[in-house]
């Protein structure tokens, strides 16, 4: 059974990688009037000639030509100072997507059905056989296995994984057969064709349920770690997924309500904020209660259970690390170097997003543009984006799970996880008690810590762990062979540090 | 001055870190078995592939020339305990000022025929889990003989691996001479569960070659042979003091020390699992071959040594292990046969494999100790209820307060309670 999963899963990978070289791409007149704006036609028009009504039986050079006739314009916008009138939409994936004509765009259905009825069928008869084991922590083989030691089928799903995130977030252009293949369901569920973040937040959510019931089958003796999965896997598919899709099909702001400032980085962009007044009170809740979540909200429920309230319960971001990472929790750096770096990388985006958001809301309310004189603010946002939005949180924070461990991001980057982090360490009922003397320094506890914390140096002493980083995943309870660990919020004054 | 210490286990690295808070004095540790110190009791979870020889070291590699604490490795091969010089195999020398053995434990071998065979061995150190892994490929079919700890251990090592296990055990039911007979028998219906071949009653004979120095199969009293490419001797451990015999050093079984790690000879001391205590304190055996037990001398050693004459006082008893899925915990006394005046009560699931059972005095209702499988309980809670001498109707009435179960988890302290006053009354 789990050599058939496999080779399903195998064929609906290959199919889904052949898909991006299938289909064929003409440029019609129609396809521009329809597609360009209009004050956008007469520009791209004559730039866009050569490619008009000529076959194309690949998006590559079809996209890239259209990318290229539009920085073309720019430039010459630019260079005759018309910065203002300049393009940014993303044509070479919008007019791709429209000019589409081959056997993709035709069955984007078929496709559909063929590919993630396949990957879900194989990932099933993969998961399901582990129900034969008796329930317990069942470790064997770990770092054996050549996906989950950083051997060469670890490096092939990193590098996999680590390109997709680059076509994502740089070339989407390159992958609009894969967003068309999303069109038929992002229709149904939004009324709009699918754009590339479609077809991402359709991928995290299948990844994120299916790799859950993984993790109900492994931790079935835990209710700790079931309830904690039904939590992560019940935000990502309502609050993350469906909520947004069905707000943007009523015509409303679409929100994820569970996602908070500064992990949301571009919460108080002008456009965000902008978006939400014009929508009315719903808007305007949905601004309140975004700043009423992370002004209020957190220390609240932080001081009362620590950062895993949000960290291992509620986080989108989280939650894919406890599901389709938890096969790489391991890879974690325990090493007193990585703690290092660790607190001052991560409080240094805390201070960027901090600074970087007052800065935009200093343009957004004084219509500045600049800070202290020189400052650009719109150049921070960008570069916060581009740094840390895209390259930290998405191609190292997912792509590098089978390289690194499941939480690179958590652990070193989120500005969000920083905040609650120092809250959680100076002021919080959250620990980790450690009982008595029964820890044998085994090192089960430090191995599986997806935080990379060195839990058995404080159990061995018999003290409590208390550190800004522990997303309260409880594994080192978990797999803990002498009971020594346990997740408790007691009052802070009696912590054993 | 200059404080050698022979073993870097559990024991004598304690016994360095907790020194090296105290003094400036040069310490060194000498170890024949690994550069670094690492935890034995994870050697399992290296061949299971739970984690990697990295992760079973408490420290990191930087940390003991931080510490300025000086390694070598290299194995002492005698003492002159008069000129205070220890003699390393490769022909070289130290010399010391203070002593400290710490030279741990060995497996028993009780001089069966074929027990010297290629594919037979005991598991005790890094070295034997290195034999162990380069015959695993070979193996079809391990036999283990003798069923407590790390017997137990190997068996789950091997099954992991997918060999079939069969697993001898001389007496009656699973480590009876420890465990009550309740929780013996469901350790038995625990191991068959996870399709290991438990054989009780059972003792071998001899193991047989194959006429090339490799283990072919085992014989067992009734006759029975048992073919098979493994066999893990797992019948105890004894104090590895072989190259100590014979000296002017005072032993039995192990290393003879009183309740100051003092040994018969001036300046030299033993802690850890090599040490048989002349006066062991209240409750405990003069051989405890336990981890937690070896921190306590070594913390203690170094306490002695710095001027701080304390003697040895390991508390309550407590211990803890894992029998494939079941975890267990012990506080206080629960020998396998209550003594007269003690009443032994216990419930048990229905169904999981879970079970409590506390001990207390018929006349005084004094609790004496508990035993907990499948239910994690709090050793502070435990330890402070053995030093006041509670009653048992008291430690029912606040079973509660000792549990450490994590969230969410179902808790069973009203049906425990309910039987355990059934049982008093
Ligand atoms: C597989 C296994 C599982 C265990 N699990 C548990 C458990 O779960 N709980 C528990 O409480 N206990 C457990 N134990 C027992 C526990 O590990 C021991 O009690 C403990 O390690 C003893 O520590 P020690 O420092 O006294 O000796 P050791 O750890 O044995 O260290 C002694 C060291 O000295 C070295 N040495 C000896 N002689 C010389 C010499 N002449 N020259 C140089 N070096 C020398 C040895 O090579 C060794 O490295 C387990 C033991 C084993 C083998
Ligand atoms: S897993 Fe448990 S016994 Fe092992 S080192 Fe961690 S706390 Fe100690
Ligand atoms: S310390 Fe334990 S609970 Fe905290 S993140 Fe690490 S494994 Fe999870």
């Amino acid at each position: 059974m789990k050599k058939t999963g496999i080779i399903f899963l195998l064929i609906s990978i290959t199919i889904w990688i052949l898909s991006l070289f299938l289909n064929q791409f003409k440029l019609t007149s129609e396809i521009l009037h329809e597609v360009v704006k209009k004050e956008h036609y007469s520009l791209l028009e004559p730039e866009l000639q050569n490619i008009r009504d000529k076959n194309f039986n690949e998006v590559f050079s079809f996209s890239t030509e259209i990318k290229s006739a539009v920085s073309r314009i720019n430039n010459k916008l630019e260079s005759e100072g018309k910065y203002n009138e300049k393009i940014f939409d993303n044509y070479e994936l919008s007019l791709s997507k429209a000019s589409g004509i081959g056997a993709v765009s035709k069955y984007p259905l078929l496709f559909f059905l063929l590919i993630f009825g396949l990957l879900i069928t194989g990932s099933f008869l993969f998961i399901l056989p582990e129900r034969k084991n008796l329930p317990g922590i069942k470790n064997d083989g770990i770092f054996h296995h050549p996906a989950t030691s950083v051997q060469w089928i670890g490096i092939i799903l990193g590098t996999l994984l680590i390109c997709f995130y680059i076509l994502l977030y740089f070339f989407p252009h390159f992958i609009t057969n894969w967003i068309l293949i999303m069109d038929p369901l992002s229709k149904l569920m939004n009324g709009n064709p699918a754009s590339q973040w479609f077809l991402y937040g359709f991928l995290y959510t299948i990844a994120v349920l299916v790799m859950g019931v993984r993790m109900w089958i492994k931790y079935r003796h835990s209710k700790y770690q079931l309830f904690r999965t039904c939590s992560v896997m019940f935000f990502q598919l309502t609050f993350a997924f469906l909520i947004p899709e069905l707000l943007t099909k009523l015509n409303l702001p679409s929100a994820d309500l569970k996602n908070m400032w500064p992990l949301d980085y571009s919460f108080f962009f002008d456009y965000r904020i902008d978006q939400k007044i014009q929508a009315g009170t719903l808007g305007i809740f949905m601004f309140v209660w975004g700043i009423i979540l992370f002004t209020v909200g957190v220390p609240i429920m932080t001081y009362f259970f620590g950062k895993r309230w949000y960290c291992s319960w509620v986080c989108g971001c989280g939650g894919l690390a406890e599901t389709l990472g938890d096969p790489f929790r391991q890879l974690s750096s325990k090493k007193l170097k990585a703690w290092e770096i660790e607190r001052y990388l991560i409080h240094f985006v805390l201070v960027i997003a901090v600074v970087m958001t007052a800065g935009v809301i200093y343009t957004y309310l004084s219509g500045n543009s600049t800070i202290m004189g020189f400052l650009d603010t719109g150049t921070l946002r960008y570069y916060y984006g581009f740094a840390i939005g895209s390259i930290f949180s998405g191609v190292v924070g997912t792509g590098f799970y089978p390289l690194m461990g499941n939480r690179v991001w958590c652990r070193f980057g989120c500005p969000l996880a920083a905040y609650m982090g120092l809250i959680q360490r100076f002021k919080s009922r959250f620990r980790i008690t450690t009982n008595g003397g029964q820890c044998i320094s085994c090192g089960n506890c430090s191995t599986y810590c997806e935080q990379g914390i060195d839990v058995r140096w404080y159990a061995q002493r018999g003290q409590d762990i208390v550190r800004a980083s522990c997303v309260g995943c409880g594994v080192c309870s978990s797999v803990c062979p002498r009971g020594v660990l346990n997740l408790e919020n007691l009052s802070p004054a009696t912590r054993k540090i | 001055m200059h404080i050698a210490i022979i073993g870097n286990g559990i024991s004598g690295v304690t016994a360095a870190r907790y020194l090296r808070k105290k003094t400036n004095d040069r310490i060194t540790l000498i170890s024949s078995e690994s550069d670094h110190f690492f935890s034995r009791t994870a050697l399992m979870y290296i061949y299971m592939g739970h984690m990697k020889y990295e992760h079973t070291k408490p420290y990191e590699d930087w940390f003991w020339e931080k510490n300025k604490l000086g390694l070598i490795r290299n194995e002492v091969i005698s003492i002159d305990f008069e000129n205070k010089k220890l003699k390393f195999k490769n022909s070289e020398s130290l010399s010391y000022d203070k002593l400290i053995l710490a030279t741990g434990s060995k497996p028993n071998k009780f001089g069966w025929k074929g027990q010297n065979l290629n594919g037979v061995q005991g598991l005790y150190s890094y070295q034997d889990l290195e034999k162990l892994e380069e015959i695993t490929p070979k193996i079809k079919t391990g036999v283990i003989v003798g069923g407590g700890l790390i017997g137990i251990e190997l068996a789950e090592m091997l099954k992991s691996r997918g060999k079939n296990v069969i697993f001898l055990v001389r007496e009656n039911s699973f480590w009876d001479n420890i465990l009550p007979e309740a929780e013996s028998k469901m350790i038995n219906n625990h191991i068959k569960k996870h399709h290991i071949d438990l054989r009780l009653n059972t003792e071998f004979e001899e193991i047989i070659d194959d006429g090339n120095g490799n283990v072919k199969e085992i014989k067992i009293k009734n006759g029975e042979i048992l073919p098979c490419e493994f066999v893990g001797l797992t019948v105890g451990v004894s104090p590895n003091i072989e190259f100590l015999k014979n000296t002017k050093l005072d032993t039995d079984i192990g290393i003879l020390v009183d309740k100051y790690f003092q040994t018969n000879i001036t300046d030299v001391f033993a802690i850890g699992d090599c040490v048989q205590h002349r006066e062991p304190p209240a409750g405990r055996r003069n051989l405890e071959q336990i981890w937690y037990t070896g921190k306590i001398m070594g913390q203690t050693i170094a306490e002695i040594l710095t001027g701080n004459k304390t003697s040895y006082n390991p508390g309550n008893f407590f211990n803890s292990a894992k029998f494939l899925d079941i975890e267990y915990q012990t506080y206080g006394q629960v020998p396998a046969n209550p003594p007269e005046n003690i009443n032994s009560i216990f419930w048990k699931h229905q169904i999981e494999d879970k079970l409590v059972r506390i001990n207390f005095e018929i006349t005084s209702l004094k609790v004496t100790g508990v035993n907990t499988f499948g239910i994690r309980m709090r050793h502070d809670v435990w330890d402070k209820w053995l030093s006041e001498e509670l009653t048992i109707n008291q430690v029912l009435n606040s079973l509660t307060r000792a549990n450490f179960d994590p969230e969410f988890f179902k808790k069973h302290e009203t049906e425990i309670v309910e039987e355990l006053r059934s049982q008093i009354s």
